[in-house]
């Protein structure tokens, strides 16, 4: 994915906010073959009514609102992000198991001991099998540009 | 071919129009939203792999709207169609440490 710094920050304080829990929310941005753009995110309420320290929901209608939401701005929920506190930042046996659609980048953020560690991004892989590796490019100066733009 | 179809478009959301030909929307026929899903995985087969399982059923994070409700509040995948329904396909997001 294609990023700069306040996105990854912002996922960052998330992170930190809801520990000892886990956090998620949006990506929104423009997908991309090469590699998603994403522009900034957009926080959810965790559905789940137990175990938000391992686990997390995101409802339909949240996503509906966020595609709608991202749609005002010409842009596209183009992924997910989620925190694994006290935990490494890759995706569990879970997540797997629950994963949407290849195209989507998956962010994770380790808290360890409220503090934000290491942040990954993944895709599914097109047989569902796994998830692969994304790499991040922070490049702050092409997403100004491009916001300028409009 | 005596009856007149009930032909729905179905909202695709945008990475699985990879495998619709880009489609953003495709039109299908069906009197029931089962028979509308199994009319799009029809003519778009790669797509089946992620809306249902081996066993057939949707997969759990794959949510599917008529119009603004929730078929799981209506008659489920029995829910009958009338001309000019739209249906959304919908992922609900779930994961964790474990």
């Amino acid at each position: 994915m294609l990023t700069h710094t306040a996105v990854l920050d912002a996922i960052r304080e998330h992170g930190r906010d809801t520990y000892p829990e886990e956090c998620c929310g949006f990506l929104l941005g423009t997908f991309a073959p090469e590699g998603n753009r994403v522009v900034a995110v957009q926080r959810v309420p965790n559905r789940r009514a137990e175990h938000r320290e391992r686990r997390y929901t995101i409802a339909p209608e949240d996503y509906r609102h966020a595609e709608r939401a991202a749609r005002g701005l010409g842009l596209d929920v183009v992924g997910f992000y989620h925190s694994h506190p006290d935990h490494p930042a890759r995706p569990s046996a879970t997540d797997l198991a629950e994963a949407t659609f290849p195209g989507y980048t998956y962010v994770i953020v380790a808290v360890r001991d409220g503090v934000p560690a290491d942040l990954t991004a993944w895709s599914l892989a097109p047989d569902r099998s796994r998830f692969l590796p994304e790499a991040i490019t922070v490049d702050d100066e092409a997403l100004r540009a491009a916001q300028a733009e409009g | 071919m005596s009856t007149t179809q009930t032909l729905t478009a179905i909202h695709i959301p945008t990475p699985l129009r990879a495998f619709t030909g880009n489609q953003a929307t495709v039109e299908v026929a069906g009197e029931t939203v089962r028979e509308a899903l199994a009319d799009l995985v029809a003519r778009h087969p790669a797509l089946k792999n992620h809306l249902f399982d081996e066993a057939g059923r949707l997969r759990s994070f794959v949510n599917v709207y008529v119009g603004d409700e929730d078929i799981r509040y209506l008659d489920g995948p029995a829910t009958a169609l009338k001309p000019g329904d739209t249906l959304s396909i919908v992922p609900s997001i779930a994961g964790g440490r474990g």
